[in-house]
């Protein structure tokens, strides 16, 4: 009972985790901890998955359609899904900029999903209001100024929705410069102001970029990560174009006000005073840079130790309680121990494991391989050892990607494991797979009883249809070395498919 | 110390390891070969390593390959220089090549897991008293990975340390497939002592080749 109590403690533990987990829309990517293979089987486990798999977006139903009446959309469009009602009350709704299917800043998109109406009337009213002055101009730059970019899964919009939100910009824009010719504004300063304007978007919109690149690549340091976040060449060329823009409309707007030598001293005073502010501020500049470094090293590092404990939570703790319930059959211990063990193994030192650090980092931006020749001959030697209670060595040189062949080639050696657990009574199988350019070799030993390969009866079919059939099928071959008493080693060979 | 003394006696054996509970498994399993082995001292921590040997003078060190400040290779650094004739096994339940193979490069003259039974365990020790390295089939594994000729591989310096011979190979093929020596001497038509003679220069190669430094291996070759 003690047991029990204690494993719903730890679920609403984890799902308190999830629930943060899900909550923090931004987050640098982490490791993720692998999910228990074992957790079907295991209530709170599931439940835990079933939670880890729930979506998480911080808005509502994004707004891809015109027209949203959709019945099955939450009352709140900010909501979050609904779990468990022990739950702390929902947050407040939080505003957020789209990140998909935007035209500029996304500011038009947010509102949309934040108000639940469609996008186009947003825009439409930004248009119009950009004729008052500017004031629909003034309210954009503000709220892109002060509202956060969302997490960004929004699906990009369609090409009609872009049209038309283009010639809304344009019909914004333009009612704002006609109406400030006409009179709200001198016109002397309206076009310096326009093209002011389009180059601290373009210098604005890079920033979303590069804070968007950062997320995705996990925390940059320095002050050039911070400006340009990795997007190389073209992110530089962008901000200087922007700058260069504001630079120009600057000063287009103070020649047209001032004579010649006027402006020069101006622009002198103008450099000065900003090199001189720059000079002073360097100190509090580079404090700022190095306070965010360790506050951000600092997050990573409490988000790795809640995933580490989340996982120990699932996996070991879990495992000790049923050890210990099950502590009368040492089979049974020892199958539960073993599984444990490989798991958290799997985990640790896998690829892209805990244990593998930084050194997991592909060098080639391979698009997600397929399953793999070493994991998957390591589940299938951990199927064979649960089921039957005996240790399986492996010992895997190389790998690739499985391909048909090798994947009858694996269902083979895995045959011939079970064989040896079955007929060879020994609680030790060693498994040896090398994976060369032009086939591959999988070996499956054990020192046991042996059998004389004449005398096995016809109504046997483990090596005949299993592993010879299996192998052969797909132009493999099968080697077997037994004689009674001296154990049995099965040898199968693959050659592997002309490598692109 | 004549070899007839060395067979009469027990090895002396220090153990190394941060886990108190682990290291009181390994005396009491050792236990069961009195006439084999002796378990003189053991250490927690890698100064407590360096004092206890230098103290008791044993002929082997286990010595666990994942320890808090600096590890095995730690332990092998300081203790090396002072007490060359001190033979160290690697004993872990680490996965990790890189690690496992940091341990054999800093001097270690083979790697066994923790999951080797007493009787193993004490055969190893004798062995690598007398001298031999003792190749467990994952260390023969990572061995094989390492001087791998993947498209991935690090550029061969000298062929005579970076290469293995096809013999070589052969012999820790055998070795990963979890043969004993007289097998793999059965199964080559070559004697014991030559098997000997192999595993000893493969051991050679992989405390002097410079593959490793060239390249990230264990992450980076696996793809054939």
């Amino acid at each position: 009972m003690h047991v029990i109590s204690r494993a719903c403690d730890h679920r609403r533990v984890k799902n308190r985790y999830q629930r943060e987990r899900a909550r923090e829309p931004r987050r640098a990517p982490t490791v993720t901890a692998a999910v228990d293979p074992g957790a079907p089987d295991r209530p709170e486990a599931a439940g835990a998955a079933r939670a880890a798999a729930a979506p998480s977006a911080p808005f509502g139903v994004p707004g891809a359609d015109p027209f949203p009446v959709d019945p099955d959309r939450p009352t709140e469009p900010h909501g979050h899904l609904v779990r468990d009602p022990t739950a702390p009350g929902a947050r407040p709704p939080t505003l957020y900029r789209r990140r998909g299917g935007r035209l500029v800043a996304g500011i038009c998109g947010g509102l949309a999903d934040h108000l639940g109406v469609s996008v186009l009337w947003v825009r439409a009213s930004f248009a119009v209001l950009a004729a008052f002055g500017g004031a629909g101009l003034l309210g954009y730059g503000l709220l892109w100024i002060f509202v956060p970019q969302s997490g960004g899964d929004e699906p990009p919009m369609t090409d009609r929705e872009r049209q038309q939100g283009l010639g809304l910009i344009i019909l914004g824009l333009g009612l704002a410069v006609a109406v400030g010719l006409l009179g709200i504004l001198p016109g002397w300063l309206t076009g310096p102001l326009g093209v002011a304007m389009v180059g601290a978007a373009v210098v604005w919109r890079e920033a979303d970029e590069s804070q968007r690149r950062r997320w995705r690549e996990g925390a940059r340091t320095g002050m050039a990560g911070a400006l340009l976040g990795g997007g190389g060449r073209s992110a530089v060329v962008r901000v200087v174009s922007g700058a260069a823009l504001v630079v120009i409309g600057a000063v287009v707007f103070l020649a047209g006000s001032a004579s010649v030598s006027d402006l020069q001293f101006a622009l002198l005073s103008t450099v000065t005073a900003l090199v001189g502010a720059a000079v002073l501020t360097v100190p509090w500049w580079v404090r700022l840079m190095r306070d965010l470094d360790v506050e951000r090293a600092g997050r990573v590092r409490s988000q790795e130790r809640a995933e580490i404990a989340a996982h120990l939570h699932d996996s070991v703790l879990q495992t000790l309680a049923l050890i210990q319930k099950q502590a009368g059959s040492e089979r049974e211990v020892r199958r539960l121990a073993r599984g444990q063990e490989r798991e958290l193994r799997t985990w640790l030192y896998g690829p892209g494991g805990y244990g593998r650090g930084d050194a997991a980092e592909p060098e080639s931006p391979a698009a997600e391989p397929g399953p793999m020749l070493s994991a998957q001959l390591a589940r299938a030697c951990g199927e064979v050892e649960d089921a039957f209670a005996i240790n399986v060595d492996q010992v895997v040189v190389g790998d690739c990607e499985l391909d048909d062949a090798l994947t009858a080639q694996l269902a083979a050696a895995r045959e011939a494991v079970v064989n040896a657990a079955k007929h060879a009574g020994v609680a030790e199988v060693s498994v040896y797979a090398e994976v060369e350019p032009d086939q591959v070799s999988i070996f499956v030993r054990d020192r046991g009883a042996g059998f004389d390969p004449e005398r096995v009866s016809a109504d046997r079919h483990g090596i005949a249809d299993s592993i010879r059939g299996r192998m052969e099928r797909n132009g493999g071959s099968v080697r077997i070395r037994t004689a009674p008493g001296s154990g049995t080693e099965v040898q199968m060979d693959m050659p592997r498919e002309a490598r692109r | 110390m004549t070899s007839e003394e060395a067979d009469q006696r027990p090895v002396r054996v220090f153990l190394v390891d941060d886990h108190a509970l682990f290291r009181s498994g390994v005396r009491a399993e050792l236990a069961t070969a009195p006439d084999q082995v002796e378990v003189v001292g053991e250490a927690g921590s890698v100064a407590e390593a360096a004092a206890g040997i230098a103290h008791y003078r044993p002929q082997v060190v286990l010595l666990d390959v994942h320890m808090p400040d600096g590890g095995g290779a730690e332990v092998l650094r300081r203790v090396r220089g002072e007490q060359p004739d001190v033979v160290f096994l690697a004993l872990s339940v680490s996965d990790a090549a890189e690690d496992v193979i940091a341990v054999i490069r800093g001097g270690a003259r083979g790697y066994v897991t923790k999951t080797i039974s007493g009787r193993e365990l004490a055969d190893a020790v004798c062995r690598v008293a007398a001298g031999d390295p003792v190749f467990s089939p994952r260390l023969a594994g990572f061995v094989l990975d390492a001087f791998s000729q993947g498209p991935h591989s690090a550029p061969v310096g000298d062929p005579e340390l970076d290469l293995l011979t096809p013999r070589e190979r052969d012999v820790l093929r055998l070795l990963a497939r979890g043969y004993a020596y007289k097998e793999i001497g059965a199964e080559l038509f070559i004697s014991v002592k030559t098997v000997e003679t192999h595993v000893s220069s493969v051991l050679r190669k992989t405390q002097l080749s410079n593959r490793y430094e060239l390249s990230r291996w264990a992450s980076d070759r696996r793809l054939v």
